[in-house]
């Protein structure tokens, strides 16, 4: 057993960026455990520029804005171990974990910062039919294939979903000579960014076919088409719209689930809506020391989120370590009126803060709209909205006026309004 | 020496074969994919039932009561995973209680024991997430679970060990005699010749049989599609959990799989096309919502795969099982549900009449047992710690989500009978069949494969022919 | 009258631009500056930052991601690609470091974005 102040699960932008930040709010008893062989995480095979405009206001890509964050952590000489798989992590913060070199690590962490991210949503999860051959895969995988493993994981390509990863390997796999057919998305909405729906599809004339999905996929070994129809309002397809697109390769871009499962184990609670935990303003789950950020906490739109999130956990974290708990007096922040979700769930009555962002996301493309924080029944906050959708993140930033007013209630809304 | 050649490397032949290796015989399995259990073995629903479902006095019936009676023994000989869970068959109409209690009646005449009547309260107790409109349950204490091809696997491996030799990618598409001897071709133009041949061919049993045989029979494929439910449901059925027949048709079973997922299924609809392996969106919606019926509370949304399975359905109605008008050549045909449960007795009766046939003498040495490959994920710590100190490959975890290591993948793709695919490496290890499907693990299987077998890594499959990748991209080496 | 929908960042502007007049060029819709220069440039010369890989000899990955030092104009992208198809480049590569000098005469290199060890 190993004693270990701070245990920082996952070495991606999430981890990288609660390293560093817990180290400059004092704490030096560090170690990061990243499963794979570097350092990075998923932005190591986002090989597309578009990072890193809010935090270094310039446009890096994903390799580049890791590099920037692993700079920072090897300066500050953080300990990390690579190609290290945490087993388990117990309510009582005993972080178990496995490699080639050390066999089982057991530490005793005082905190523990869960940042392992999120997957890809699997084919099974809606339910497509047809066969079980080669040739689909999660977006995801196939961007891994391609840029760096290099190696083509297909030449004439279907993509089901419109989310980020879909649109960024559209253009990816017809940079790399591939014909993209189309790209099918179930809602009458993307929710991956505007710039990308640009940026990857029509510069090269892909079509977005909007209300479709994949309602067979054929192929003996290989697939050798799909087959695309219409959605009516409640998204159950129109089979008479029903059409054959050859192709040997479905991608699948259909969405990101957090990977709660070891914080769950611990018994931290989970939010039905986003997936990963319920934190407070600190980001601390309902196990006490144990803290979640980045995309295991909610999808995020941009990695200068998660970076901003991660830095205020790695904070937290630290002053936690060494002050101890908060008093359990809380004001819950919850979304209503086409708000899904809002993070984080609660507010610490007597935290003492000069500022708070409260992040978002909502049900619906909304335009002319205001958001509108209601405490306890009472209007305390709005923003004017020309458009919102479920693709990008929405937030609010509160003053430390605004803050010690949401102390002094019990229950704060955040939701949309004429 | 005498020649034995077995058609299909599904759980029949493979059972066939291991329990032939007993004797003094050359024993060769023909398996036309480039693995064992690929055909119905693999996806079914894995139960090894209790046996009040056959008729009485079929071959159904018998091998069912028979081969239910030996999986404690096999399942701890040949180490794969089989657990005694008991099943309710489940009615939700008053005015149908008596064709629960003919079910019962049919069970004890079968030889049943274990068989229980009970009340739809009785039923929720034991299950408390069936529906409501239960009335009423038979409750069948010694119905348990298997991993399918596991088993298969287990078999195979076990087979191979007591010198049965496995040839893949044998479609045979000839049999004749030549003299006294059988001379089988398969398509690639490889030869065999055989004293007795063995028709172990699943839904292709007919075909191999009336090449041979005056006697056609007719194996119709009938496909049950499936769908599984993530891990996080397990708690949803401890037990197996059946409809009873009813005017609304055969209903859908929802049970826990050996691995701790939550399996619901099948369908049943007879297709043309004997390699129609897809799934469908009205099955797969009419699984959905028959399973509903038991179970409400299951959340589709926690699906994490689905697929659909060929049942080899003898239009005869029992399974075909005995040496057919032609000397020498035996059928093992029409071999659906109960045959999993059938299959370790199928397994001895057989052997046990080719080696009449035959005038075989048992040999010495026959290894009984078979270790499988050692599950890092079920292991305590200290197992862990003692595992990687010997082999540091089980200190990498390549499927994060079913915790399966490198050395067991290592150890998949090098044993007797190994993995030479990616869904090789699946079945034998549980790499991606967790809640990622595969996503983040199968390009590093892929890997490993490539390695251990010293082929490059495109030319890594998913399954026959199923190539995953089209070769390298830009100027590399 | 024409509609862009502005990719400088994610809010994603819908800009209308009026090119009716090519020295007077009107862009509305945008919420900073950077959308009426987007807006502007996309009219008279579209330009983009161009990523993908190259092949790494010896190296801890195969591959190394590149992009190119500044926008080149996007009718220029996939003649820009193709330099990229037979190269193989010696690791250790290091990020920043040039992997095509001078893309088409454009004055904007393929540089390296990732750094790349050799192999263990």
């Amino acid at each position: 057993m190993i004693n270990k102040n701070l245990v920082i699960i996952g070495g991606g932008p999430a981890g990288l960026a609660a390293a560093k930040s817990a180290y400059d709010a004092g704490e030096r008893d560090i170690v990061i455990l990243e499963r794979q062989s570097e350092l990075g995480g998923i932005l190591n095979q986002c090989i597309h520029n578009g990072f890193g405009l809010h935090t270094f206001k310039e446009e890096l890509t994903g390799p580049e804005y890791a590099q920037r964050y692993i700079v920072e952590v090897q300066k500050r000489n953080i300990e990390y171990k690579l190609d290290t798989t945490v087993l388990s992590i117990s309510n009582d913060k005993i972080v178990t974990a496995v490699n080639e070199a050390d066999g089982l690590i057991k530490y005793a962490a005082k905190a523990i910062i869960v940042a392992c991210g999120c997957r890809e949503r699997p084919r099974g999860g809606i339910n497509v039919a047809g066969s079980r051959c080669a040739g689909i895969f999660s977006a995801g995988t196939a961007q891994k294939l391609i840029n760096i493993d290099g190696y083509m994981p297909g030449k004439e390509v279907v993509i089901l979903g419109s989310g980020d990863i879909g649109l960024i390997m559209a253009r990816r796999m017809t940079f790399e000579g591939a014909k993209v057919k189309a790209v099918v998305e179930l809602m009458p909405y993307s929710s991956g960014l505007n710039r990308n729906i640009v940026q990857c599809l029509k510069d090269f004339d892909i079509p977005l076919l909007f209300s479709h999905t994949v309602v067979d996929i054929k192929g003996e070994g290989r697939v050798s088409s799909v087959v695309i129809a219409q959605v009516d309002e409640r998204l159950n397809p129109i089979m008479s719209t029903a059409q054959e697109i050859k192709c040997d390769t479905l991608l699948l871009s259909i969405g990101l689930v957090p990977e709660k499962e070891l914080a769950e184990k611990a018994g931290v609670k989970v939010s039905p809506i986003t997936g990963g935990a319920i934190v407070d303003e600190s980001m601390m789950t309902s196990v006490e020391g144990i803290f979640e950020c980045g995309n295991v906490l909610h999808v995020h739109d941009l990695v200068d989120f998660v970076s901003k999130e991660s830095e205020d956990a790695g904070a937290s974290a630290a002053k936690y370590i060494k002050d101890g708990a908060k008093s359990e007096a809380k004001v819950s922040i919850v979304g209503a009126d086409g708000v899904r979700y809002v993070v984080p769930h609660y507010l610490s009555k007597t935290a003492s803060l000069d500022k708070l962002q409260l992040k978002m996301r909502v049900a619906n493309v909304f335009k002319n709209k205001r958001l509108v924080a209601v405490l306890d029944g009472e209007e305390i906050l709005s923003k004017k909205k020309q458009i919102v959708t479920p693709g990008e993140m929405e937030s609010i930033i509160l003053t430390a006026e605004q803050i010690k007013k949401i102390q002094s209630g019990e229950k704060l809304t955040l939701c949309l309004k004429d | 020496m005498k020649d034995i050649i077995i058609i299909g490397g599904g759980i029949i032949g493979c059972a066939v074969a291991r329990e032939l290796c007993r004797y003094q015989a050359k024993v060769t399995l023909l398996e036309r994919r480039s693995d064992v259990s690929q055909g119905t073995t693999k996806a079914n629903s894995g139960i090894v039932h209790a046996g009040f479902d056959a008729k009485p006095n079929t071959l159904k019936a018998k091998f069912n009561l028979l081969g239910n009676a030996m999986f404690d023994e096999l399942a701890k000989k040949l180490d794969f995973p089989f657990k005694r869970n008991g099943a309710l068959v489940l009615c939700f109409d008053k005015d149908e209680l008596g064709g629960l209690k003919d079910l019962y009646d049919r069970g004890i005449s079968n030889g049943v024991e274990g068989l229980e009547l009970l009340d739809g309260e009785k039923a929720r107790e034991l299950e408390p997430n069936i529906s409501d409109k239960v009335v009423g349950a038979l409750y069948a204490k010694t119905s348990g679970i298997v991993s399918p091809y596991e088993m298969c696997i287990a078999y195979a491996e076990n087979a191979a060990v007591n010198g049965c030799q496995f040839l893949f990618k044998k479609e045979v598409c000839s049999i004749s005699k030549d003299k006294d001897k059988w001379k089988v071709r398969a398509s690639d133009g490889s030869s065999y010749t055989a004293d007795v041949v063995i028709n172990c061919a699943g839904v292709h049993a007919d075909d191999i049989n009336n090449m041979v045989c005056k006697e056609k029979i007719e194996i119709v494929a009938r496909k049950g599609e499936y769908m599984l439910y993530d891990k996080s449901c397990t708690n949803l059925a401890k037990r197996t959990i059946f409809q009873m027949p009813s005017k609304m048709g055969k209903g859908v079973l929802v049970a826990p799989t050996t691995h701790g997922n939550i399996i619901t299924g099948p369908t049943a609809s007879d297709v043309e096309d004997k390699e129609g392996l897809y799934t469908t969106y009205d099955g797969l919606g009419e699984v959905y919502s028959k399973s509903l019926v038991s179970v409400p509370c299951l959340n589709k949304r926690l699906v994490i795969t689905q697929f659909s399975g060929l049942r080899a359905h003898s239009v005869s109605g029992d399974f075909i099982i005995g040496e057919s008008s032609q000397k020498g050549f035996y059928n093992v045909a029409g071999i659906e549900s109960p045959g999993l449960t059938s299959a370790p007795a199928i397994g001895v009766h057989v052997a046990t009449e080719v080696a009449n046939i035959l005038s075989l003498d048992k040999k010495d040495g026959f290894v009984e047992t078979r270790k499988g490959i050692p599950h890092f994920a079920t292991m305590s710590d200290e197992e862990r710690a003692e595992l990687i100190k010997n082999n540091p490959l089980y200190g990498k975890i390549i499927c994060k989500c079913e915790v399966v290591t490198e050395g067991e993948i290592v150890d998949a793709i090098n044993r007797p009978v190994g993995a030479k695919d990616v869904d090789g490496v699946k079945l034998r290890t549980r790499a991606g069949m967790g809640k990622c499907q595969s996503g983040f693990c199968m390009e590093r299987v892929m890997d490993i494969l490539a390695r251990e077998r010293g082929i490059a890594f495109d030319e890594v499959e998913k399954c026959d022919g199923g190539k995953i990748v089209f070769g390298k991209a830009k100027g590399r080496k | 009258m024409k509609e862009l929908i502005c990719i400088c960042c994610p809010m994603g502007c819908h800009l209308q631009v009026d090119d009716s007049d090519k020295k007077n060029i009107i862009v509305t819709g945008n919420t900073c500056p950077r959308g009426a220069k987007y807006a502007k440039d996309e009219v008279t010369c579209p330009k983009r930052v161009v990523t993908s890989v190259a092949a790494v000899d010896g190296g801890e990955i195969n591959m190394v991601s590149v992009k190119t030092s500044d926008s080149i104009p996007k009718d220029k992208m996939f003649d820009a690609l193709k330099l990229l198809d037979n190269i193989s480049v010696p690791a250790p590569v290091e990020i920043g470091q040039v992997i095509v000098k001078d893309v088409l005469g454009l004055g904007v290199d393929f540089v390296a974005t990732k750094s790349v060890s050799k192999q263990r």
